[in-house]
């Protein structure tokens, strides 16, 4: 047990939701004159399980709570979970840039957070003075930097523009040259938080590679990503984190296996969503399923995705039409789909009306979804709901691919022969 | 569990000790600090005509405008120097002490984006604003050493004296208060952000209270201890008192100041320490 590098232990960071206004300077007030007294943080004892679907009664919440794991030296860990279960919360407390709430951290050699690339980036400054600003605030000496810098350029593939100022730079350039950075420090424990969701194929390629020479190279990696098929080829161990909690430590292969299966009811209740519209038809519910009707909130590549929508009519109408948008995360509209494409009319004499949509062969590329939901006629909108579901599709590995350029939205099935 | 008697080398805690200051981690990027200061320098002046040359024409033209303004509308007496050199001696001092101060009163929120990305000793900031702002003000005094000069050898009034051995404390003493109330300041700003405005006219008005456009010997001396208050009083007067041969200069003052310098500093310190830990959160 001696090659432990990192120990986690109890560890808990707390926030607070909402602004920071006149109400803090109390709180603040409150919580010195109780350390004043030697008495403990009156504001720690309380605090609810963050589970950002549903609306809590008190403002401070717990984004990590009682986190305990080891992790030993040369291993690489994948910390997997979903958008807002406290990954990125971890990292920032171990890369210091946070300080926890509770609990302690506590870490054997020195450590580099690559949260992201690029960062100190100045725009008037040339790509040679921008690798030396960069490098150096990551923790390189100048003498590091100087001894790798035709290295760093080469990996980069921007020799043409190191000297010209970085705000002439494309943005991919931008991060090329910041990965190149990254990748050639050489620290014991190296944090990486998904920075191959960017840059070009040929680019995500190499710096895959590089991180794999990394962990070949006995140093220790901790790695967020949703890239399961990535995760699985780079990592050997993996935790799981969901609203906050350490839910499972283990290989990364059973880790992975896990977080695909989960596929926990959708909290979010319809209430709370704000809607538009003049309320003649309603969305009652709103869920996910898969081919065997279980309820899920991830879906694998190129599997069929069910839309189950149901409606209640509240006022009579002559007809009803219902679409739904599907958004990426970075709020890109993917695809439009409707009633009419099916040559599907919805009748309109029941008052509830229970709706499947068989999405079939969902080939979106590895992202988090959103879905829009629409109701209405030309004329008016009976209801309007944005981004009220949720969903991630994950990576399939039958179709041999780790990495999906960062523009790309959709994979083709195709089919090859010589002619 | 085993583990406990390791030797590990770091351990993040919710607290740390109030004054704890790494000084290991401040050495270890120290090229960090110059390359700072570097990209200060280059930066400013890009895509201008005049580059640095803008460092001379600030000074030039501020003194020109109080020339006008102080000396031949408003007649205030300069103790018989020259005035050109008498404000501009004044100026240079103060832009160094006003520029430093309003720049490390927003360490924090001028860099939160790179703060939250990455660690590094956070105080590696506000001390790289302090150095290159010693060179600018270094380029400004040579500035002045030429006017200075040229009235040196036309006007028998200006006398230098042995005090001007003590510029180098001079200039510590102004880094120093500059850097210290800018801790303060910017870290008080991370969650209150009211002072920011008190700062942006407070230096502005400060700088009425300072010995710039007036020597402190024309104000009634039972009113002067008000403006040594300012530790900018004293400076300035002793620059002034050692270069041109006219101000108050006195020990004790100094002594004063620098008493002030470590109090100052140890409380900037010790608010910056606490604040660095957890500003993301509240930012």
């Amino acid at each position: 047990m001696s090659d432990i590098v990192i120990k986690v232990e109890n560890l808990g960071k707390q926030y607070r939701l909402g602004q920071i206004g006149t109400g803090t300077l109390s709180h603040d007030l409150n919580r010195f004159f109780h350390k004043v007294r030697g008495k403990e943080d009156p504001y720690l004892k309380i605090g609810e399980v963050n589970d950002r679907t549903k609306k809590g009664d008190i403002d401070l919440v717990w984004a990590l709570k009682d986190i305990n794991f080891e992790v030993n030296q040369g291993d690489v860990l994948g910390i997997i979970g979903k958008n807002g279960a406290g990954k990125s919360t971890l990292l920032k407390l171990l890369s210091q840039i946070t300080s926890p709430s509770q609990g302690a951290i506590k870490i054997k050699g020195r450590i580099a957070a690559l949260l992201e690339v690029g960062t100190g980036f100045h725009p008037e400054l040339t790509g040679r003075e921008n690798v030396y600003l960069n490098g150096s605030i990551l923790g390189m000496t100048k003498a590091e930097i100087k001894s790798k810098f035709d290295e760093i350029v080469d990996f980069s593939g921007v020799e043409r523009y190191i000297d010209t100022p970085v705000k002439r730079y494309s943005s991919g350039m931008m991060v090329r040259l910041g990965f190149a950075v990254a990748a050639h420090l050489e620290p014991e424990i190296l944090i990486v938080d998904e920075v191959l969701a960017v840059g070009d194929l040929e680019f995500q390629k190499k710096c895959l590679g590089k991180m794999k020479d990394v962990s070949n190279k006995g140093r220790t990696v901790l790695f967020v990503s949703h890239n399961m098929n990535a995760m699985q080829q780079l990592c050997n161990k993996g935790i799981l984190i969901s609203q906050g909690q350490l839910v499972m430590d283990d290989t990364i292969n059973n880790v992975v296996n896990q977080y695909i299966g989960m596929s926990k009811q959708n909290t979010a209740e319809i209430k709370d969503f704000s809607r538009k519209g003049s309320g003649s038809v309603v969305f009652k519910n709103f869920f996910l399923t898969d081919a065997s009707d279980n309820k899920i909130e991830s879906i694998i590549m190129g599997q069929d995705l069910y839309v189950n929508l149901i409606l209640e009519k509240k006022n009579d109408v002559k007809a009803i039409d219902v679409s739904f948008i599907i958004r990426n995360s970075l709020g890109e509209a993917i695809s439009h789909v409707r009633n009419m494409d099916n040559d599907f009319t919805l009748p309109v004499n029941s008052n509830e009306l229970k709706l499947k949509i068989k999405l079939e062969d969902l080939l979106l590329v590895p992202d988090t979804y959103f879905i829009s939901l629409w109701t209405g006629t030309n004329s008016e909108y009976y209801d309007v709901i944005d981004n009220c579901i949720s969903f991630d599709v994950l990576n399939n590995p039958e179709f041999n691919r780790v990495v999906y350029p960062h523009n790309m939205k959709v994979l083709f099935r195709s089919f090859w022969k010589l002619s | 569990m085993s583990g406990i008697n390791q030797n590990w080398d770091q351990i993040i805690k919710p607290q740390k000790s109030m004054f704890q200051i790494d000084l290991k981690a401040l050495w270890r990027y120290r090229d960090l600090l110059f390359l700072f200061v570097r990209r200060d320098f280059v930066s400013i002046y890009k895509q201008t005509i005049l580059g640095p040359i803008w460092f001379f024409i600030q000074p030039i033209l501020t003194t020109i405008t109080y020339l006008i303004v102080f000396y031949f509308i408003a007649n205030l007496k300069t103790d018989g120097i020259p005035p050109i050199l008498f404000y501009m001696a004044g100026i240079v001092l103060w832009n160094y002490f006003s520029e430093c101060l309003m720049k490390t009163s927003e360490t924090f929120t001028a860099n939160a984006n790179i703060f939250g990305k990455v660690y590094f000793p956070r105080l590696i900031v506000p001390l790289s604003i302090v150095v290159s702002n010693m060179m600018r003000v270094g380029i400004q005094l040579l500035l002045f050493f030429c006017f200075w000069m040229y009235f040196y050898f036309t006007n028998e009034k200006i006398e230098i004296n042995a005090t001007i051995l003590l510029l180098p404390l001079l200039f510590i003493l102004m880094a120093g208060h500059a850097l210290a109330a800018g801790l303060i300041i910017s870290s008080l700003t991370t969650k209150y952000r009211d002072l920011k405005f008190l700062v942006q006219f407070g230096v502005q008005l400060l700088m009425y209270a300072s010995p710039v456009v007036y020597p402190l010997s024309k104000v009634p001396t039972q009113y002067q201890w008000i403006l040594l208050l300012n530790p900018m009083t004293s400076i300035i007067e002793t620059f002034k008192y050692s270069v041109l041969g006219a101000g108050v200069f006195s020990i004790n003052y100094l002594l004063i100041n620098l008493g002030s310098l470590f109090i100052m500093l140890l409380l900037g310190l010790f608010i910056f320490n606490k604040v660095e830990k957890s500003f993301m959160d509240t930012v």
